[in-house]
């Protein structure tokens, strides 16, 4: 149930509320009241030590939905609605990171192994036998695992025939594939390592605190829709999403400020036709394999921690690049967004000059409710572009890119994909392995997302109902044909 | 034993908030239990602007409202209704 629970929706409200003020005449002081509102004096559910600090998170937390890093905060005097008006000059989007809000950080236990009170101070003492830095003393007669020695081995919880040794897991490092989140020996609190991070969101969603965050571009969106050039490019895991249908967001899209609206499957089409043939290129080459490219979280895998795996990745652009450039030839000065399940995409953005910002379907829905704009209540209206294909839109579910590029491979091919399904440690080192070391098929589907897009960091659906209302969409949808793709 | 009706609000505050997980709530009922459980969730019923009824997600079971709802919290009262025991 990590999808919903408290610390996930508390996010998801500080950008609504940030949406709403910038909708409302006093922006400013909406903005600033947001920790007291959220706070009020008679609250009696403060969850740290009192509401003071809790407001002060608050405070942090809204920095980050206007995409300020809590580290370049100068002077604790400086209001939010300064923070405001700094946003609304920025030209670029800032760059994508991950971060720590220090004063949310728990700073979880150190030592991860800790002695319960269901130690009964046995004769055998198999913890203490056990232990091989003597980190087992006893005190009133129980266990007790002195943090000095503790190198977190675990052979006492191993030994204890009670079970009354127990390991408590730190949430964000437990979730984190390369190691990019590790603890400041000094302070206990988490730091990102960006050389090392990935940009999955992992940590973001699992950290009980909701400590850590992206830098929201909302702001930056929501001022560039008065120009009228707003393009929304929207991912194929749109499907339920959003309250209603993919017609009806069209025009929720549109009331919103944004002038057209598409659908970037329609680019993954594209992707489909170009890696099938990159596919067949390779594997006549001699080439053992070929890996998917789209999704941005494993790209940065591959580049940050397996160079080796780098010459087997298809260099066929993603839907997204297809779309962007699509869009940007039809008005070269659109205002490209992106709006999709993934914080990893910003980066890949960064990369890509013909996409301007990219919003996560988070911030979306916040921004519909900062514009009081009721999703079920708006007419229908269709994309403007033609209707994707049935394995376009199904790029937004694992398993999608390889049906994809399978249906438009020739027939006489033979084709053996692997799924990889969801980048976790040991998914990474059999990557790794395949580099050097036979891989068991020739085409290598790669999804940092157990499940694909459809269960990203930064969808707010249910993925068991998403699931359904996009296999409902597919059967809806016209097969993707091998037609000749326009010239390059 | 009576019907009990839920609704679940699916306006876009209350959707953002949570409720895109309480449509679920019908795959987690016991067989006995859902027999009984009218299921709606397809509009907006209107209560996210009255803050002194609490937090979107909104849900209602009869015309119980309930804020910052949760599947536990729309099972429990359900339960409550139908005279069952609560878990």
């Amino acid at each position: 149930m990590h999808h919903d629970n408290k610390a996930n929706r508390l996010r998801k409200e500080i950008l609504a509320r940030a949406a709403r003020a910038f909708f409302t005449d006093q922006p400013d002081d909406s903005l600033n009241r947001i920790p007291i509102q959220m706070r009020p004096k008679d609250a009696r559910d403060s969850s740290r030590c009192c509401i003071y600090k809790d407001r002060a998170v608050l405070k942090y937390r809204t920095m980050a939905a206007l995409g300020f890093s809590v580290e370049k905060e100068e002077d604790e005097l400086k209001p939010i609605s300064a923070y405001y008006h700094e946003a609304l000059e920025r030209e670029e989007p800032v760059p994508p990171i991950l971060t720590v809000i220090d004063t949310a950080c728990s700073a979880c236990v150190t030592t991860q192994y800790s002695a319960t009170n269901a130690c009964k101070g046995c004769l055998a003492r198999s913890c203490e036998s056990a232990c091989p830095k003597d980190a087992i003393e006893f005190r009133d007669g129980k266990a007790w695992l002195n943090p000095d020695r503790c190198v977190n081995c675990g052979l006492c919880m191993k030994a204890c025939p009670y079970h009354a040794i127990i390991r408590i897991p730190i949430p964000c490092e437990e979730a984190c594939p390369v190691g990019a989140i590790t603890k400041d020996p000094v302070t206990g609190r988490e730091n990102i390592d960006h050389t090392k991070c990935t940009y999955c969101g992992k940590c973001l969603r699992e950290c009980p605190f909701a400590a850590i965050t992206d830098l929201s571009q909302m702001i930056d969106v929501l001022n560039h829709l008065k120009s009228g050039r707003a393009v929304a490019m929207v991912a194929p895991s749109i499907t339920g999403q959003l309250p209603g249908s993919l017609p009806r967001l069209v025009t929720a899209l549109k009331m919103l400020g944004f002038s057209e609206v598409v659908e970037v499957a329609g680019g993954a089409d594209e992707t489909a036709r170009h890696e099938s043939r990159e596919w067949v290129e390779k594997i006549s080459e001699g080439e053992r394999f070929l890996t998917t490219s789209c999704c941005p979280a494993y790209v940065e895998a591959v580049d940050k921690h397996i160079p080796a795996l780098g010459k087997y990745v298809s260099e066929t652009p993603t839907p997204m690049a297809y779309t962007a450039a699509g869009v940007r030839k039809n008005d070269p000065d659109a205002v490209t967004v992106f709006i999709g399940p993934c914080i990893a995409k910003r980066v890949e953005a960064q990369k890509n000059p013909d996409v301007d910002f990219v919003l996560t379907f988070e911030e979306l829905g916040a921004m519909l409710v900062g514009a009081d704009i009721d999703v079920l209540e708006c007419e229908e209206a269709a994309a403007q572009t033609a209707v994707p294909s049935r394995e376009g839109r199904g790029f937004a579910a694992s398993h999608g890119v390889t049906d994809a590029v399978s249906a438009v491979v020739p027939g006489n091919a033979l084709f053996e994909p692997v799924l990889v399904d969801g980048l976790d440690k040991k998914s990474l080192r059999q990557l790794n392995l395949w580099a050097t070391k036979p891989c068991p098929g020739n085409f290598v589907e790669v999804m940092s997302c157990e499940g694909g897009c459809i269960a990203g960091p930064g969808t707010l659906g249910n993925p068991k109902i998403a699931m359904r209302e996009l296999k409902k969409l597919l059967d809806e949808s016209p097969p993707l044909a091998a037609q000749p793709v326009a010239a390059e | 034993m009576k019907n009990v009706h839920v609704s679940v609000c699916t306006g876009t505050a209350c959707y953002l908030l949570g409720a895109a997980h309480l449509l679920t709530l019908e795959e987690i009922l016991d067989p006995i239990t859902a027999e009984h459980v009218e299921f709606s969730g397809a509009h907006c019923l209107g209560l996210c602007g009255r803050e002194e009824l609490g937090k979107p997600p909104f849900a209602k079971v009869n015309d119980h409202v309930i804020a910052d709802a949760t599947l536990n919290k729309l099972l429990d009262k359900v339960r409550e209704e139908l005279g069952l025991e609560t878990v």
